[in-house]
């Protein structure tokens, strides 16, 4: 992977100029418009607590500050999110670890023969169909109400988007690739290491990207049935709301939210690095302008 | 002339579809064979055969090649391998050693003209670029054969032209056996030392022509009189044929 960063195509792109001016100038350009939102947001959220909500029903939405005192500020609460944070990632990234190794594995099985593919198909859409809700007693029973539910919970929910985006991948080799590589005797192996899985490592890389946000949501709805062990954000938004702590409920809201931004976000950093120098839909946002 | 590919009586159908009947050629060590016809008229397909990519209905194919190279219509890179990557892939296949690999990659490289270029990736290439790494990672394995698809028909004319020209140089200076498939008259003779015309489907060799230019050759040759006349001829022949 080397050289990758000195190709024509980024010289030539405008609005990737080198100049310290142009960098805080198109940093600007993409931080400011949603700044400006979530300004307005806070804005929104301040009339609403003090215009819309008579005194005694100010507890349905604490102010900004409230929140930020009591939620981020207050250092037992804080230890307690931080603490659900953690599990809650824990849960999330072993989740999304097995969905891969599960999904890409079936994809990787599937796109090897036209039957195989047409009999494992059905299945992986029926793990998308399938009512969490449902199992949730089934699992319970299999796996205990701990940490191996929570997980499975992720896997089931973070699996499909992986299986179907591998498996486009995998199948979207060039037929006269194929045909090179046929030429030259190249037996199923070589095919798949050599062909097949660089060539679908975008789609992969954009699955992955889903799943990690679909797994943040896995781990905390895990939480709400499977609440055995340490909690995880979901047994602690469960606990707050039942206390009526709004404060510290909208402090874990909020760190949930930024955990499944934190996901998608890596997996587009690293998708970006790892085939963004030649994969169209993957370059960097400046190019591309 | 030894041939390295010779076609006796070949038909080959596709379901219902009659592609090709008893078609006979042949391409020596050192030949230069352009093939026209119209299109949908099997040219394609004889390739494919030629290759052993796909089997003859009935009729007999010969190979004595060691090493086939086979250019396809688009370059057909490989997106997420740099330029000599690329090159270098069919050594990989064949169990080349990296040293050799390396030391071959860059003399081909040279040859096409892309040594400045081998850490470039595909896509920030041009479409005469793409296709010489193309070319080059078929010179990669010193083939005694190679096979064109069109292979500069989705050039602009100059870079085509060019092509033409480096083609014929490569040629003479290798000597390797040519089966060029192509849909332009003049590119057909300009580049060959014998052109077939194939008639429509299914496709039969119709017309043979001698191409009386040696190589290397010059690219003023087309605009001598002669030239024009030859590939007026060929272009009737075509004609008649379609």
């Amino acid at each position: 992977m080397s050289g990758g960063n000195g190709g024509p195509a980024r010289e030539a792109a405008p609005g990737g100029a080198p100049s310290a001016g142009g960098r805080i100038g198109s940093v600007l350009r993409v931080a400011a418009p949603p700044t400006l939102v979530a300004v307005l947001i806070i804005l929104l959220w301040y009339g609403v607590t003090y215009l819309v909500l008579e005194p005694d029903r100010r507890f349905l939405l604490p102010p900004p500050h409230g929140v930020l005192q009591q939620g981020f500020l207050d250092r037992e609460v804080l230890g307690e999110i931080l603490g659900g944070l953690y599990q809650t990632t824990v849960v999330s990234v072993l989740g999304l670890a097995i969905a891969f190794a599960i999904g890409f594995s079936m994809a990787l099985v599937m796109s090897q023969a036209k039957w195989i593919e047409r009999s494992l198909y059905p299945w992986a859409v029926v793990s998308q169909t399938v009512p969490i809700l449902a199992l949730v007693p089934l699992l319970g029973f299999w796996f205990g109400f701990g940490l191996m539910s929570r997980v499975t919970v992720c896997v089931i929910i973070s699996l499909f988007p992986i299986v179907i985006n591998s498996l486009t991948g995998l199948h979207s080799v060039e037929p006269k690739l194929h045909d090179l590589l046929t030429l030259h005797n190249a037996g199923r192996w070589t095919r798949a290491l050599k062909l097949q899985i660089p060539a679908a490592r975008p789609l992969i890389f954009t699955g992955l990207r889903t799943s990690a946000g679909l797994s943040v949501i896995g781990a905390i709805v895990g939480d709400f049935f499977f609440g055995r062990g340490r909690p995880g954000i979901g047994i602690l938004l469960d606990r707050y709301s039942r206390r009526l702590r709004s404060e510290e409920l909208l402090a874990a809201v909020i760190v949930a939210c930024l955990l499944g931004v934190a996901a998608f976000w890596i997996f587009g950093v690293i998708g970006r690095r790892a085939v963004g120098h030649w994969d169209p839909s993957w370059a960097d946002e400046r190019q591309k302008r | 002339m030894d041939p390295v590919i010779s076609f006796t009586d070949v038909s080959k159908a596709f379901g219902e579809t009659h592609a090709l009947d008893r078609v006979r050629l042949t391409v020596g060590q050192g030949e230069f064979v352009a093939l026209v016809g119209p299109s949908g008229c099997g040219k394609s397909t004889v390739l494919r055969l030629g290759s052993g990519l796909i089997q003859p209905s009935s009729g007999a194919i010969e190979r004595s090649y060691g090493n086939i190279g086979y250019i396809f219509q688009e370059p057909t890179l490989m997106p997420w391998r740099t330029v000599e990557q690329n090159v270098r892939f069919l050594g990989e296949l064949e169990g080349m050693s990296r040293r050799e690999s390396r030391r071959r990659a860059d003399e081909v490289l040279a040859l096409v003209g892309l040594e400045e270029f081998d850490g470039h990736y595909p896509i920030t290439l041009s479409g005469g670029m793409k296709m010489r790494t193309s070319i080059a990672r078929s010179l990669l394995l010193d083939p005694d054969l190679f096979l064109f698809d069109e292979p500069f028909g989705a050039l602009d004319q100059i870079s085509r032209a060019r092509l033409n020209e480096e083609l014929t140089s490569l040629f003479a200076d290798r000597r390797f056996g040519v089966l060029f498939v192509t849909h332009s008259v003049d590119e057909a003779v300009y580049l060959s030392s014998r052109l077939l015309v194939m008639s429509k489907r299914p496709g039969r060799i119709a017309a043979e022509f001698e191409i009386p230019y040696g190589f290397p050759r010059d690219p003023s040759i087309r605009y001598e009189p002669d030239f024009a006349v030859l590939a007026g001829e060929v272009a009737a022949a075509l004609g008649k044929a379609s």
